[in-house]
């Protein structure tokens, strides 16, 4: 009779966000569901919503039989979660109450077949698809042993199981039970094909609701416990990962960080959805960088939600004002929707899925939560980290760019070392935010410490914020060491001081030479009149030399001539 | 000395099975030792009128209800401890 494990299981949605990704569609369809947990772990509330969603949403009219609170009670109780149980009474929901009265007289043992059988009449008249046996140990209770129980609960499975109806039933699991090996119900268990525990516990002051999937005879399910929330709009089970998730596209496109310089340092700004951490010690301006962030996305007409743990959102939004971060008329025109979520209550689960269904009623396509870090405060660390985790890859399914702030303890080492959250580790782009103190002054610096996918400055900047916004310096390092603030004016002012004086004495050194050159030249004129002059000199002193010997010689022959006496030496012509 | 009251019950059975007969049986015992005829049972079966039951928010068989004298008195199971059943039908002391 077992199909073919190719072919899926026929299931009966429940409605439930969470829970049917949980199970691959909902509860066994026409086979019974077992449902334990705690008094208040929000079994009925778990059971309603089930009916609710197949009156509603499947055409699968719905009997609810309540053993514990009276229907009106419950419809009322049921009210706030806005699914209009009034209105579909009694064609489509049908309230049966089966609380003993208190005065009832037990003489002895009994059967169900009464409320059976009238079931069964009741179920056929209005086709009902579904069941729900609220707190069956109420009038399990009654009976006087446990062969009894046993007799009535086969029964009851029988009757369920011959009707095709697709049943659940809860049950109390309180700390009685779990003394008795097992619980008194522990049969039942296996008898049925889908087991769900509902948790609520307590730990470290925070309350964790958990939900687990036991037991689901031929299908595959999630075996792991995920937290869940009672919200507004009924249950919200919290998947750790979707089954079953097709690729996400993966976005180039690029936004703003809202700081012009930090987009030049990132190469044009934070990648579309991708998770941003910013850390940084109280004080370091995260809250301004969010602001920033917010801004930017808001004037780009983005959806934006701003969670912040630490202030009223009328706080931020007045303290972000003096930098010249305007989120009022962002409020005011509904882009952006501020959470103020102060860090009383609840656990990490709670926050998350508190804030992953506001998002999702204000369809943002940018999310802040200043600062993450409020989580560890609530609930054991590896449920936390868990949550960080969630977060994220929650926000990349949708598509939502995250930013959220990281709150570094003082007296803890430098920025890695062992917060519980690691969300710096499943980060896309992380900026830590420091301060550096320097001659009495505390300056603020950003550097990015990684940003995946994207080519970055390794540059340390120092981070001004003034009533015109924030901006980004290079920061001044000389002689090895990082300066910032004053120092850095200072430094920056000697040096400038320095380059003109070595400009005036480069100058000085000009005109000089200039000067020698001039003299120089000067004297190498005088040389050279001076040289033509003894040239002339010498020129004439040749000449003359040269007529006085050619008369000296011409008077010898004169001579000669006259004395006639030598008789000629000189060739004659 | 005045004639005892009408005692009117209505017990309500599943078919034949075994508890519901063991409480008609056991409550006509009782009846004809306490009451001397001075009662009046109607026996409901909820295989055959189910909506009877729903609509009297009879969830257990067998139910057995004393609709008079008052108070109006519901008792659930097979009748078997007749001391308890007694005093709950307020026939503690049946000769007084």
């Amino acid at each position: 009779m077992r199909a073919p494990p190719v072919i899926a299981q026929a299931k009966a949605a429940t409605g439930i966000a969470g829970f049917d990704e949980i199970t691959g569609g909902g509860l066994p369809h026409e086979r019974t569901t077992l449902l334990m947990g705690g008094p208040g772990s929000g079994k009925t509330i778990f059971s309603l919503q089930f009916l609710a969603h197949g009156a509603q949403a499947c055409k699968e009219p719905g009997i609810f039989v309540a053993f514990e609170e009276s229907a009106d009670r419950i419809i009322a109780n049921a009210e706030s979660f806005g699914w209009n149980l009034g209105k579909l009474r009694p064609k489509r929901l049908y309230f049966l109450d089966a609380q003993p009265p208190s005065d009832l007289v037990h003489a002895g043992d009994f059967d169900l077949c009464a409320m059976l059988s009238g079931l069964a009449i009741q179920a056929a008249d209005m086709r009902a698809r579904r069941i729900v046996f609220d707190a069956l140990d109420i009038v399990m209770a009654l009976l006087p042993d446990a062969a009894a129980r046993r007799r009535e609960i086969y029964r009851l499975h029988e009757w369920l199981l011959e009707r095709g109806l697709t049943g659940l039933i809860t049950l109390k699991s309180g700390d009685d039970e779990a003394a008795e090996k097992g619980g008194k119900f522990h049969f039942m268990q296996f008898m049925v094909d889908c087991a769900v525990i509902l948790d609520h516990t307590v730990m470290q002051g925070a309350s964790q609701r958990t939900l687990r999937v036991q037991k689901y005879r031929g299908s595959s399910f999630d075996e792991n416990e995920s937290p869940f929330l009672i919200g507004s709009s009924g249950f919200e089970v919290d998947v750790a990962r979707p089954q079953w998730r097709p690729d996400t596209d993966v976005p180039t496109e690029r936004i703003s960080s809202g700081v012009s310089r930090l987009d030049t340092m990132l190469d044009g700004g934070y990648y579309r959805g991708a998770s941003i951490l910013i850390t940084g010690y109280s004080g370091t301006a995260k809250t301004t960088l969010s602001g920033a962030f917010a801004e930017a996305a808001c004037a780009r007409g983005e959806r934006t939600m701003f969670v912040s743990f630490d202030s009223d959102s009328g706080e931020i939004i007045r303290n972000l004002a003096s930098v010249d971060i305007r989120l009022a008329r962002h409020v005011k025109n509904g882009r952006l929707s501020m959470v103020s979520a102060r860090s009383i209550a609840g656990s990490a689960e709670n926050y998350l899925v508190r804030i992953k269904t506001l998002a999702k009623e204000h369809r943002a396509r940018c999310l802040v939560i200043d600062p993450v870090s409020t989580w560890y405060k609530s609930g054991a660390d590896l449920s936390t980290y868990s949550v960080a985790e969630r977060l994220i890859d929650w926000a990349k399914s949708e598509g939502i760019t995250l930013l959220c702030t990281r709150l570094l303890d003082e007296m803890s080492g430098p920025a890695e070392n062992g917060s519980p959250l690691q969300i710096s580790t499943v980060a896309d782009t992380w900026i830590h935010l420091n301060y550096l103190i320097q001659a009495g002054e505390r300056n603020r610096s950003l550097s990015i410490i990684k940003s995946r996918g994207t080519a970055h400055s390794n540059q340390v900047r120092e981070l001004l914020l003034s009533n015109s916004g924030i901006t980004l310096a290079d920061t001044y390092s000389a002689d090895g060491e990082v300066l910032m603030g004053t120092l850095r004016w200072a430094k920056e002012r000697s040096a400038a001081a320095e380059a003109e004086a070595n400009e005036a004495s480069a100058e000085l050194g000009r005109v000089k030479l200039d000067a020698e050159e001039a003299e120089l030249e000067v004297r190498m004129k005088a040389l050279q009149v001076e040289l033509v002059a003894k040239q002339l000199e010498k020129a004439l002193l040749a000449r003359t030399t040269r007529g006085h010997a050619s008369e000296l010689s011409r008077g010898h022959q004169r001579m000669r001539e006259l004395r006639g006496a030598d008789a000629s030496k000189a060739v004659p012509k | 000395m005045s004639r005892p009251p009408l005692y009117k019950f209505r017990l309500y059975v599943a078919g034949d099975a075994l508890n519901s007969s063991q409480a008609l049986v056991n409550l006509n015992a009782l009846c004809s030792h306490h009451l001397q005829g001075h009662h009046q049972i109607d026996v409901i079966d909820v295989f055959e009128e189910p909506r009877r039951a729903l609509a009297d928010g009879i969830i257990m068989t067998p139910t057995l209800v004393k609709l008079g004298p008052a108070p109006y008195r519901k008792i659930v199971g097979t009748l078997g401890q007749t001391r308890l059943v007694l005093q709950a039908l307020g026939l503690k002391n049946p000769d007084g």
